[in-house]
This record gives structure tokens, sequence and C-alpha cells, in this order.
């Protein structure tokens, strides 16, 4: 199976925006695009599916306050109450207003570490990971599109050029 | 430009006279005297079996029994008295509240020059238009309270003279520094109001920005205003009717009741027009905004409202405690039952992105939030003013079918007056095209 793909350079975002719109009208399959900074709209441009990350969050939300629930119950109430302000400490319901707070902070704390740790499974990313930036270049002025070759190279070439290219590359991709 | 649709005037009118009837009813079913109460309750405990009882007690200590039971009644009887009056505050001050949150968040638009909603100024304009109405008949309340009714305990003399509490408090809770400050409030805001409006106006029609300059830096000074007169009045309004308790953050716990109200008011009254076509320039980008703000400040609502209650539990002073205590004994339904309409309904109904962009949720949901919020201020109010003789009747229902009358009326009339695209904002083309 061919890996081959070709690199589109660009230094411009909104000549990129174009690019990808003519791209994807002309039925070619763009593998990645490679940007110094998030352009606005291109995921819609993309026709990338909107992200699932939001769910996951709300699930690990809830996860965070069944846990703080059980953890306080479990320090305060049954291992070793202790008498605070003369606070009840026999009974969960009694003494809840009390750790509302922990439980906010404990789904927050969830929600978010177990969010980014998701973001970073679902995007294969981890500490010393090797960059799979084809270009350096791309971490400071240009924009660079990958579309997957399939087939006909030298008309894929010749249409990207038309696209307001300012350098094209052919590569294989690993 | 809007027409004041022939439909909506004649609901806004039935529902006028409907509630002007139910007000009226409310009234005159009040008990005329003691003697009325001590029928009612003799009734009521005759229908609950208790009379043995009583009969019982009264053999041996007939002569105290009999003192406490007309005490009773009388108490009875003064918040009886209070009710179609308490009914008639709380829907008054709801709408009032709507009206100057819509104002407060107007301003917040101007000064932080925000873009996205140009599009909705007008509709912001309609509801504040009803800030002069509502001041007047507030107002007329306050005048009536200080000679009709006993809602608020400080402004008679005859409680004074046996409260030393309220009496080292006199030099602020007298009646005519509390009209004086009414009337600063609300002329200053209802002046704000009006300056605004015509700023906005007048530059549809510039050629400069002279006019947008004005807007914004009046719109600054009102919010300094704002935000210092709304802690006040908070606290003349609603905190006095229990003139020992006091709780410093009730300003912001009241504000925060306000503006969910009121942008809550501004996505419904924007939706029902652009279902009617006229707000074209709407798109559903600006009712995700506005969602998202119900959604942000039902939780801020929702933080001040535990925060409050969780200090005072935690301290468990007796003086303060007992704010509380009154409302878990006699009104758990409406104070516990409020927490979830307008905390944990919206937090799960709007939390979805998608949710907030399709006008069906946003009503529901937008409903919802104004009747959770309608019980806040009912929580507020009534436990001070009629105590546990509060339920939901005719003087209830038919304040709050008046003022949403005069509410409805007043809005939607000063919507046909100018064009529904504020077009002379510098931020309008930013507005038009706004997406997400």
């Amino acid at each position: 199976m061919s890996n081959k793909v070709v690199q589109a350079m660009y230094n411009d975002d909104d000549i990129l925006m174009d690019a990808v719109k003519e791209v994807r009208a002309a039925n070619y399959h763009i593998e990645e695009v490679y940007t110094p900074f998030p352009v606005h709209g291109l995921d819609k441009a993309m026709g990338l599916k909107g992200t699932r990350i939001a769910i996951t969050a709300f699930m690990y939300g809830c996860v965070g306050l069944v846990f703080s629930v059980w953890m306080m119950n479990y320090m305060m109430i049954e291992q070793w109450p202790q008498d605070i302000g003369g606070k009840p400490s026999f009974a969960f319901v009694q003494n809840m207003p009390a750790f509302v707070p922990i439980m906010f902070e404990m789904t927050v704390f969830f929600a978010a570490h177990l969010m980014v740790i998701t973001f970073y499974m679902r995007s294969r990313l981890w500490p010393f990971k090797e960059a799979e930036n084809p270009d350096p270049r791309t971490t400071d002025d240009m924009f660079v599109m990958e579309v997957i070759v399939d087939g006909n190279e030298a008309e894929l070439i010749a249409f990207l050029e038309k696209t307001g290219t300012v350098e094209i590359k052919v590569t294989e991709k690993h | 430009m809007y027409t004041f649709s022939s439909k909506l005037k004649t609901l806004s009118l039935a529902l006028m006279i409907i509630g002007l009837l139910g007000v009226g009813y409310g009234f005159l079913s009040a008990p005329a005297s003691v003697d009325e109460v001590k029928v009612l309750l003799q009734e009521s405990h005759n229908a609950h079996g208790e009379v043995v009882a009583a009969a019982d007690h009264g053999t041996a200590e007939s002569g105290d029994a009999a003192q406490s039971e007309d005490a009773h009644a009388e108490h009875v009887y003064h918040l009886l008295k209070n009710k179609p009056w308490s009914a008639l505050y709380v829907a008054l001050f709801f709408f009032f509240m709507i009206s100057l949150g819509t104002l407060a968040f107007y301003a917040i638009q101007h000064v932080s020059q925000a873009g996205w909603s140009v599009v909705l100024f007008r509709v912001m304009e309609g509801i504040t238009a009803y800030l002069p109405v509502g001041g007047v008949l507030l107002f007329v309340f306050f005048v009536l309270s200080a000679t009709q009714n006993h809602l608020f305990t400080w402004m008679d003399p005859e409680v004074v003279a046996n409260d030393v509490l309220i009496q080292n408090k006199a030099g602020y809770l007298n009646v005519p520094f509390f009209l004086g400050r009414a009337a600063i409030y609300i002329l200053g805001w209802v002046l704000y109001r009006n300056y605004a409006r015509k700023m906005t106006l007048a530059q549809d029609a510039s050629t400069d920005l002279s006019n947008y300059r004005k807007l914004f830096k009046s719109s600054a000074a009102f919010l300094v205003f704002f935000l210092v007169t709304e802690s006040m009045m908070s606290w003349d309004w609603i905190m006095s009717l229990d003139p020992h308790w006091f709780s410093t953050l009730f300003g912001w716990y009241v504000f925060s009741s306000l503006i969910v109200s009121a942008i809550t008011t501004i996505a419904l009254v924007s939706i029902y027009l652009k279902g009617k076509g006229y707000l074209e320039f709407v798109n559903n980008s600006h009712l995700h905004d506005l969602a998202k703000f119900m959604f942000g400040f039902s939780i801020f609502w929702a933080y001040l409202w535990f925060s409050q209650f969780m200090l005072i539990w935690y301290a468990n002073i007796p003086e303060e405690v007992t704010y509380f205590v009154t409302r878990f004994n006699d009104y758990k339904v409406p104070f516990l039952g409020m927490v979830v309409l307008n905390f944990v309904f919206p937090l799960l109904i709007l939390m979805n992105s998608d949710f907030k962009r399709v006008p069906w949720f946003i009503v529901t949901a937008g409903i919802i939030v104004l009747i959770g919020h309608y019980i806040d201020i009912f929580v507020m109010i009534m436990p001070a003013t009629v105590g546990d003789q509060w339920f939901f009747g005719i003087s209830e229902i038919s304040s709050v079918l008046l003022v949403l009358g005069i509410f409805i009326y007043v809005v939607f009339n000063a919507m046909t007056k100018a064009p529904l695209l504020a077009k002379g904002s510098p931020f309008i083309k930013e507005s038009e095209h706004f997406h997400y």
C-alpha cells in the first residue's frame, strides 16, 4: 500500500483556508494540516467531526462527584468522625453542606485532569515523543497541507500548484 | 419596524383585567377583623379534630390559653392581611428586576464594547422601557406600605418603640429616608435608560461617533452607580423586611437572580420576535451566547445561594440562622425546589453545546428559570411578611398576571417606536456576521 503524500506549503492562513476548500471540492483526501497557530474555522473546512471530549468531561465530572461523596463519607462519617464546630458528624446528610466545596472541587479536578489525559491518549501524545511535524517551519510561519496520493501524482501536483502554494514536496509517510 | 400585533395586545389587556379582578378579590377576601380569623382558626381546628385536646387543656389554665389564643389570632390576622400586599409586591419586584437586570446587561455590552450583542440592543431597550412604569408602581407601593400595610415592620412606630435593635437602625431605616433613597435609585436608573435610548437613536442617524462615545461614558458611569444602588436597593426593599437579620452578600445574591432572569427574558423575547419574522439578523450563534449566559449565571446564582447558606449554617449564630430555620420549617418545598429549578435543571439541560442553539430548548429552560426565580423572590419576601400562612392562591397568581400584562404591553409597545436594528453602532457589521 502506498503511503505517498504531497506536502503543499502556504505562507498565509487565508490562502490555506481557500486551498483546503478547493482541494476538498475536487475530492482529494487531506491527510493532515500543520499550522503554527490554531486557524479559526479550519476544522469545519477540513470536514473534521466535532470533538466528543465534552461528553467525556461530563462523565469524568460525575465520577469525581461520586468519588468525593464516597471519600467524605468514609473519612468524616465512618472512619474518623470529628466534632468540628459542634456540627453533627453521625450522618452524611446532616453534614453535607460542609462537604459541598470538596464535592465541587473533586468534580472539577477529575473532569480537568482526566480530560487532559484522554486528549493526550487520543492524539497519541506522551512525554518525549518525537514530533510528527513534517517541516520545522510549520512552528514558525509556514502552513503545510498533506494530501494523500491516490493514483495520479502529476495531476494532483498540477492542481495544488494552482491553489497558491509556495512549495511542493512529495514524500513517503511512515 | 415592529408592529404590536392585536393578538398580543388583547392578551396583555386580558391579563391586566383578569389580574386586576383577582388582586381586588384577594384584598376583599382578606379577613377584616381578628374575630373573623378566630372563626377561621376554630373551623380549621375542628376540621383537624383538635378541639377535644384544646378543651382538656382549657380546664387547667383557661386564662392563659385564652390569652395566647387571642394573641395567636391577632398574629395570624396581620399575616393574612399582609398576604395580598406581599403577593403584589413579589410580582412588582420580579418584573421590575427583569427590566433592571436587562439595563445592567445592556450597559455592560456598551462598556465592554461587545460586538456580538449589537443586534439585540433594541430588544433590550424594549425590555428596559418597563423600568419607568415599574419604578412608579413600586414607589407608589412603598408609599402605601408606609401608611396602609405592615410589610415593613420597622415602619410601624409601635414596633420600633419595643425593639432596641430596630431603634439602633432607625437612622437608616426610617420612612422619609427610605422613600428618598428609593426615589434616587429609580430616578438614576430611569435617567440612564432614557439617555442611552436617546443616544442610540441619535447614533442611527449620525455620521460620526460622538453619540457612541457619550453612550460609552454614560454606561460606565451608570454601572458604578448601579453596583452601589443595586446593593442598597436589595437591603432596603428586601432585607429590611427582616429588620433583625443581615447578610453581607445579599446584594450580590439578589443581583445574580436579577441578571439571570433578565438574560432569560432577552432570549425569550428575541426568540418570540424571530419566530414572527422580525429579527432576521439574529442567528443561532446569538441565541447560543444568550443561553451560555443563562447557563453561567444559573451556576453563579447557585454559588451565591449556597455561599450565603453555608456560612450561616456553619456559624450557627441564632440571629442569623433564624432566616433559614423559618425557610426550612415553613417553606421547605419552594425553598429547596427552587434550587432544582434554578440550578440542577438549567445545568443539565443547557450543558450541551448543541442544545443551546435550539430555540425550543432555550424557551423550555427559560420558562423554568423564570418560574424558579419568581419562587426565589417569593421565598425572599413571604417568610417575613406572611410567615407560615402562605399558599399559592388567587392573590399570587393574579398579581403575576396583572404585572405580566402591563410588562408585555409596555415592552412590545416600546419596540414599535424604533427600527429593531441599531444600525448606527460601529460594531453592527461584526454583530451581523457573528458566528461560532
